[in-house]
């Protein structure tokens, strides 16, 4: 009784996104794009690296890569404690 | 209009994994449904940056004269990837635990074995 | 109980397991000019070490990939990445105090299309090993403390 609840109302929402998927923009035209062509045209004076992505990842937004390689090292603390009394 | 196919793929992962969320019972089933919803907003997110017949932003041996496609999604998309390595392999972590002290990995019997 | 496996899949290993821990440090280094970069050079090596353990079991490689020398590895990327962000603060926190002048790593850049320069690009290059060495370490702890509960799992089930 509960499942044909959620499957009439999952039918709905995959409806409702099909809809806006065809009423986005058109697949190669991005909206605004002034930062991004800002990094193209100044990263190789600024930091002297010819990967771009690179150079955003680490010079940029070094703020981001912070914070996910203290996801990494939080995730492995806690896969360690939980398999301690396991190996006793 | 069929220029736009990206987009349905992006919602036909999504949509996948949603309906192995809800009609399965096996923990492993469920991971892997989990996982199916990560990668759905992972190709989403790199479809968003994409310019008409441009190459990618790398200036070592690159052809000449040609556009270049917008980095910030791509540098995004890294992060998140990696997030997700990280959830999965908790999950399945947990698991583990569950199978070693309950003896099935079944929700529903999970649900009514107490103590 | 996990076994080793056969004469063929042995020697293959024995063979290619150096060349993938060689690639893996050229993608790490060389993060700043081709695709690439830390964490990706860091999942390959990692393969490696996955490869070792399908191939000889878990008792013969605990011998010859020391948990703790892993553990110890991952904690020295991350204080490494964090005291490159701390130097640079007198202008801001992440400031690319190499990037123009003489020295490591301290070359200015042709503008326009080259083919790259290794010693070009700054605190990327330098941030790019540190988190390399993390990866590497992490998911060789992971991979690693799987597998041994994963046998002892088993080997309770069993009357």
């Amino acid at each position: 009784m509960r499942k044909s609840i959620f499957g009439i109302a999952f039918l709905f929402f995959a409806a409702f996104m099909i809809l806006a998927a065809f009423g986005m923009r058109t697949f190669g035209e991005p909206t605004f794009s002034e930062m991004d062509d800002y990094f193209i045209n100044n990263a190789q004076a600024e930091t002297g690296a010819n990967n771009v992505v690179t150079t955003i990842v680490f010079d940029y937004r070094g703020f981001d890569t912070l914070g996910e390689a203290t996801v990494l090292f939080t995730a492995v603390v806690g896969i360690v404690a939980l398999f301690r009394e396991v190996a006793k | 209009m069929i220029g736009n196919f990206p987009f349905v793929a992006v919602i036909i992962l999504f949509g996948l994994g949603i309906y192995t969320l809800i009609y399965k019972k096996n923990l492993i089933k469920i991971a892997i449904g989990i996982t199916l919803i990560e990668n759905g907003a992972n190709l989403f997110l790199i479809t968003l940056g994409y310019r008409k017949g441009a190459v990618a932003p790398i200036y070592t041996q690159a052809p000449e004269g040609v556009k270049m496609v917008l980095p910030t999604p791509q540098a995004l998309t890294l992060t998140s990837i990696v997030i997700g390595v990280a959830t999965t392999a908790l999950l399945l972590s947990l698991a583990m635990i569950i199978y070693k002290k309950y003896g099935t990995l079944n929700t529903d019997e999970i649900r009514r074995l107490r103590g | 109980m996990i076994e080793e496996m056969s004469r063929i899949v042995r020697t293959i290993t024995n063979l290619i397991y150096g060349f993938i821990i060689v690639y893996g440090f050229y993608v790490i280094v060389h993060g700043h000019l081709t695709p690439g970069g830390g964490f990706q050079g860091g999942a390959i090596v990692a393969s490696a070490f996955a490869l070792l353990l399908v191939t000889y079991g878990n008792k013969q490689t605990q011998n010859f990939l020391v948990k703790d020398f892993l553990s110890y590895l991952e904690s020295v990327g991350l204080v490494l990445f964090i005291s490159f962000a701390f130097l640079g603060l007198g202008a801001t926190f992440f400031y690319n105090f190499i990037s123009n002048s003489g020295g490591l790593f301290g070359s200015p850049a042709v503008i326009g299309i080259n083919p790259g320069n290794l010693n070009t690009g700054g605190t990327v290059t330098l941030m790019n090993i540190a988190v390399g060495i993390e990866v590497l370490a992490a998911l060789g702890v992971i991979v690693l403390t799987m597998s041994a509960a994963a046998e002892i799992i088993q080997k309770k089930e069993k009357p």
